[in-house]
């Protein structure tokens, strides 16, 4: 998982090769050309599409769509669900990666793993545990009963499962990126009588703040784009639990094309601006 | 050390990751554990052998190995052309590899369908060109996972490619190998443990992947039902115990793969030299 959301350096990519190392004209051109439509066929038209069937009925048709009261609701439902979840993970991810890279413990590589274990755990099953803790037939089921609280097919529940979707990624970021930075500043800080939180403010955050901010970017993508969790402890309930993405299926499972898309060129649109700004890090790391 | 050093805020820092870490991870998690100690071991074997539940698991991994052994082949091609070629548009293509590792998979999900069922783009083209349906069928999950899996191996095969020293290959042409030869003897050798670890990592991933799959699979039980929405069917059924058991035997399917990758990894590293 690390190798996927560690920046490439860009510049790198085009390195000339000495002439023997070069490979036939025809041999490259072929790989570039599968290659190309590879990619063409399996990112560049699923992309296309998304724009294409959202706006075929027109644009009035497409912000109807978005405008209906379901749609808001949706909407306003996935913001509230990013904007509980990213900080907390947040601010998770800040503490894991100070605690794991600044200090050495027993169970340092437990602890690691133990933050990653999210990430290899189906999306569907991370919404059943949630069920089996908080559910009718729950651990907590019947005390949540008698008290007329109402977590599972509720937004407390989802808001949980989306916790526990994107919980690694934003230590996933720092901690490989601290590890690699090694102290010396901070210790440099400190000894010159810095306390610890203006060397944090002043030292640390400055030299991790563009993994942060891509750690951040990526947990907001899959928090407010997760599905199968979301879908487990939601219930599908019209207007009131569901998010964007299920809000898509419903309306794509009846046959309401337009709406459909029109949520999706949304979650596409978000997906597409990860993506730049993705990118642009990557430009920013390799300037440096 | 932890004492010793200078640095403040362990003990803040520390608990609560433990705390965060136990209460949205952990405990949650060990549900699942103790909810299937109330099964017993014939329960157990009742719930699993049946014969709806292998067909799920059935489809499940095979479709993920195949999604993930075309995803490595083609996969290794872009990664190998992104990294040693220039071309128009490279730079474009480069960054729409993470595309499908952004997009949500319900959106992932309701496109794919689109295009390859029969009267889709491509579907259509398929179905008149070839006679070969896509979605709908076990193929379809496999187109779905196909996507999903793209970034997984590109991304691992990459960084090995472009920090691979050009002086081995220079060393084996001028000894007057073949460009074939080097490729077969030298390069691929090199990659080959990255490229089993983006496989890995592809077919973990597709093994629970649910989103993506479930509008083109056609979901038929025992031909194109996979094990996640047996899962999902189980609970709107309200037979916990059916769900949990499954639940539990993909989890610990996944934890083996999950160590199998980690150390494929630490073997990537010891060859590179990093360890």
């Amino acid at each position: 998982m690390n190798a996927i959301t560690q920046p490439v350096n860009p510049a790198k990519l085009v390195e000339r090769q000495p002439l023997a190392l070069q490979d036939a004209d025809w041999v490259r051109w072929s790989l570039i050309a599968i290659a190309v439509s590879f990619i063409s066929l399996f990112i560049c038209l699923p992309l296309g599409l998304v724009i294409f069937k959202a706006l075929s009925k027109g644009i009035e048709a497409y912000g109807a769509a978005l405008s209906e009261p379901d749609a808001l609701a949706a909407i306003r439902l996935t913001l509230l669900t990013a904007m509980v979840t990213v900080p907390l993970n947040t601010v998770f991810g800040v503490a894991a990666a100070w605690a794991i890279t600044r200090f050495e413990f027993k169970g340092k590589s437990l602890l690691t793993t133990l933050i990653d274990l999210p990430f290899s755990v189906s999306p569907v099953i991370s919404g059943l545990i949630f069920v089996l803790v908080f559910g009718a037939e729950g651990w907590v089921g019947d005390w949540l009963i008698a008290r007329d609280i109402k977590i599972i097919f509720a937004v407390p529940g989802i808001i949980l499962a989306t916790l526990f979707i994107t919980f690694p990624f934003v230590a996933r970021q720092l901690i490989p990126l601290m590890q690699e930075m090694g102290n010396q500043e901070e210790e440099a800080a400190l000894s010159l009588g810095a306390s610890g939180w203006k060397t944090f403010w002043a030292v640390t955050l400055p030299n991790i703040k563009w993994a942060l901010l891509y750690g951040v970017l990526l947990c907001n993508a899959r928090a407010m784009g997760e599905f199968g969790a979301v879908s487990v402890v939601s219930g599908h309930i019209r207007g009131l639990t569901n998010t964007l993405p299920l809000h898509v299926e419903v309306n794509y499972n009846e046959y309401n094309i337009v709406g459909a898309f029109a949520g999706a060129s949304i979650l596409a649109g978000l997906a597409v601006v990860t993506l730049i700004l993705k990118t642009v890090l990557e430009w920013q790391q390799a300037n440096r | 050390m932890a004492q010793s050093s200078i640095m403040p805020g362990f003990r803040p820092a520390i608990s609560f990751t433990i705390v965060y870490l136990s209460l949205v991870v952990l405990i949650p998690l060990s549900t699942l554990v103790f909810q299937s100690f109330q099964l017993s071991w014939d329960d157990y074997v009742h719930i699993i052998t049946n014969k709806r539940v292998l067909s799920s698991f059935r489809v499940s991994f095979s479709t993920a190995l195949i999604a993930a052994l075309v995803a490595s082949f083609f996969g290794f091609i872009v990664a190998w052309v992104l990294v040693r070629y220039s071309f128009f548009g490279k730079r474009f293509f480069h960054a729409l590899i993470d595309f499908p590792f952004a997009l949500p998979t319900a959106v992932a999900g309701i496109v794919l369908a689109t295009i390859f069922q029969p009267s889709g783009f491509l579907g259509k083209l398929l179905i008149d060109s070839f006679g070969v349906q896509v979605a709908f069928k076990p193929l379809g999950i496999v187109m779905a996972l196909i996507f999903i899996s793209i970034p997984f191996v590109v991304r691992t095969v990459e960084p090995v490619l472009l920090e691979f020293e050009s002086s081995m290959e220079e060393a084996a042409s001028s000894l007057g190998a073949t460009r074939l030869q080097v490729f077969g003897k030298i390069i691929f050798p090199n990659v080959f443990p990255a490229l089993l670890t983006g496989f890995a990592l592809a077919f973990a991933r597709g093994v629970g992947e649910y989103g993506s799959v479930i509008f083109i699979a056609g979901n038929l039980p025992y031909v194109s039902e996979i094990v996640p929405l047996l899962i999902v069917t189980k609970l709107e059924q309200f037979d916990i115990e059916g769900a949990t058991a499954i639940a539990l035997t993909m989890l610990v399917i996944s934890f083996l793969l999950l160590l199998l990758i980690n150390a494929l990894q630490y073997w990537v590293r010891k060859r590179s030299g990093q360890l």
